[in-house]
């Protein structure tokens, strides 16, 4: 059997991550930009926002790295 | 392996969600559903023969094998479940991912791995047919069938139950909906679908359930600020230590002796589970080589070691942080309870805002699906070749067990439904289906050991020492069952939980199953040598690895993986 042609896990891995990572990146700055009241403790850390950034990164790192190569 | 499930019908009787789901969160799921379905019509073009569907035509690297591993084996269930129990008996519970886990993760790799490659067999009882013959064979292949589809219609249920419990959604709509998702992507594209959804699933658990020991351990100020709002809370407890309190059963909240949690839990449970359980097993298996194999055991060891970060320190910190107790099962109706299965879901919405709660509840939305998918796809590899070819149809090609594959699994998937709806209406089955899984899955860890190592072991030894040890186990459990007070005898203790009684039962019928298989052997005939090649230690080629370079043996990665497992015990002593 052949797996060739088949694009990597990891691809779909990072495109996913890096959809997830840009949607709770921009919940994150609605969130601190409302004045509402938090309905979670510690909402001064912005874990939104770091986690978002965070996971928006990786995804990006996963699809350039994986991502499906022109064969010669 | 489960020893805690929720009391799930309790759940079912709770008041309102726990959580409120916004539309970013709704977005997040549904994003999840759209990528596997994706995905596994994807794959349908590279799963074409019979290899291919069933073992992902062997060529598995060792990080997709080795995370395919630990998540097939990390199930959301699981994870509520030790969270709540780490809840009820604090830091023990963190046996289950280290003693529980690596010493046997260890031995498959190192051990057991290099037969099970060798001969290729596409399943344990293949292995068990190719070393002791047909009877053999089919007692665990029709119990592992059985135990496997259980399994899966409990995790769709349970899954269920929990999305009515934290988001009020509805249960058949929970049900079906997950359900014909696997079963889409599983039919398409068969091991090789199920494997890139649990290395999807492994990525998002992660991702999703992080947040709350990070967070948690900057609430508390740390480990030690934890431990001391722990004894704050609960004065004159010890959640805290794994080993310090196991010299006597009425020491620790779980009423076990370190005898019983090394060689029933440590070893015979554990053993029996890791290196025969075929749902686990069987994603090694598809690995491209021998060294990726074992290499994939030992990723999975790694990352199974880390997973008390995200299951115990949860349980821990809810000790902690919540203003309030949980409370057991029974007192789900007092008014505004929440109960200890609720721990996991409470700090997920404690720390978790919009978006980050989406990606919460999709990680364990992912841990039930992939559950279920890894049972599904593993009933349709053992009914089809353990069941269906040696048993009805032996000779046909290629095509039509792959097309009996692709059926079995929809049959698989639509057994499953029908027994989520049984648990439903009989919540008890999940209480008997942890015991069956102690019933068949130790004794097949005795016969296959001894099998692999120990050239004299007879086709009849095999046979009568499995069927031995699952009768044993499964008069045992209803001994005490019948006369409670038999647990002195069983459990060393007539106040043992059934946590312990669980793994002394299984540490004797270890013993029973290993002394028949030893006594019949004497006074039967073996397999000719010949017969044996590639099956038995003596008889089997290894193939070494010492041109490689050191840091690509897989024996330097197991010392490394055993010496932090003992500096681990050693820390959290």
């Amino acid at each position: 059997m052949s797996l060739k042609g088949m694009l990597s896990i990891w691809f779909f891995v990072g495109c996913l991550l890096t959809i997830y990572g840009l949607l709770i990146l921009i919940a994150g700055i609605q969130d601190y930009s409302s004045q509402q009241t938090a309905g979670y403790v510690l909402p001064g850390l912005h874990l939104q926002v770091w986690w978002g950034v965070g996971l928006f990164i990786m995804g990006c790192v996963y699809v350039v790295r994986f991502r499906p190569r022109r064969t010669k | 392996m489960i020893f805690h499930t929720p009391a799930l019908y309790s759940l079912y009787m709770a008041g309102s969600s726990l959580m409120a789901l916004r539309p970013v969160d709704l977005a997040i799921i549904a994003l999840y559903f759209v990528l596997v379905l994706g995905l596994g019509l994807y794959l349908r073009k590279f799963a074409n023969t019979g290899e291919e569907f069933f073992m992902a035509g062997r060529e598995m690297t060792a990080w997709i094998a080795g995370l395919s591993f630990i998540s097939a084996n990390l199930g959301s269930l699981e994870m509520m479940g030790y969270a709540a129990a780490t809840y009820q008996y604090g830091i023990l519970i963190g046996h289950a991912y280290w003693l529980a886990a690596i010493p046997a993760i260890l031995f498959l790799s190192l051990v057991m791995l290099p037969f099970y490659y060798i001969c290729k067999t596409h399943s344990v009882p293949g292995y068990l047919q190719l070393r002791y013959g047909e009877g053999a064979r089919s007692v665990s292949a029709v119990s592992f069938a059985v135990m496997t589809i259980l399994m899966s219609g409990i995790n769709m249920y349970s899954m269920a139950i929990i999305m009515k419990v934290i988001l009020g959604w509805n249960i058949h709509f929970s049900i079906w909906v997950s359900s014909l998702t696997v079963g889409i992507y599983v039919m398409a594209g068969g091991l090789l679908s199920a494997i890139f959804n649990e290395v999807l699933q492994f990525m998002l658990i992660w991702a999703g359930c992080l947040v709350i020991p990070i967070a948690g351990l900057i609430e508390t100020g740390g480990w030690s600020g934890m431990v001391h709002r722990i004894s704050q809370n609960f004065p004159g407890q010890d959640f805290t230590h794994m080993w310090r309190t196991m010299g006597s059963a009425a020491n620790n909240p779980m009423g076990v002796h370190w005898t019983g949690m090394v060689f029933g839990w440590g070893i015979a449970i554990s053993f029996g589970y890791w290196t025969t359980d075929f749902l686990v097993v069987q994603r090694v298996m598809a690995a491209k080589d021998l060294r990726s194999a074992q290499m994939g055991t030992l990723i999975g060891g790694f990352f199974k070691m880390l997973v008390p970060l995200i299951v115990i320190v949860p349980g821990l910190l809810a000790l902690a942080v919540l203003p309030f107790k949980l409370v057991p099962e029974s007192m789900v109706n007092v008014a505004g309870a929440h109960t200890y299965n609720e721990a996991l879901p409470l700090m997920l919405a404690r720390y978790c805002g919009p978006g980050l709660l989406g990606l919460g509840v999709t990680a364990l939305i992912a841990g039930f699906m992939s559950g279920m998918a890894g049972n599904v796809s593993a009933f349709a590899t053992v009914w089809t070749y353990d069941i269906y070819k040696p048993l009805i149809r032996k000779t046909a090609n290629d095509a039509h067990y792959l097309s009996m594959g692709r059926w079995c699994t929809l049959l698989g998937v639509i057994v499953s439904i029908g027994t989520a709806y049984l648990v439903m209406n009989f919540s008890s089955i999940i209480v008997y289906a942890q015991a069956l899984f102690v019933f068949f899955i130790v004794p097949m860890f005795g016969t296959v050991v001894l099998g692999m190592m120990w050239k004299r072991t007879t086709p009849a030894a095999g046979f009568w020492g499995l069927l031995t040890g699952i009768l044993f186990s499964c008069s045992l459990w209803l001994w005490v069952k019948f006369d409670p007070s038999a647990l002195r005898y069983v459990a060393f203790s007539p106040h043992a939980k059934d946590m312990a009684e669980n793994v002394y039962r299984a540490m004797w019928t270890l013993i029973v199953n290993v002394v028949v298989t030893v006594v019949v052997t004497l006074f039967t005939t073996p397999k000719p040598e010949k017969e044996l090649a590639g099956l038995v230690y003596g008889l089997t080629p290894v193939p070494s690895m010492g041109d490689l370079p050191i840091f690509k043996r897989p024996v330097v990665w197991a010392a490394a993986l055993g010496v932090a497992f003992v500096i681990l015990n050693i820390i959290f002593w």
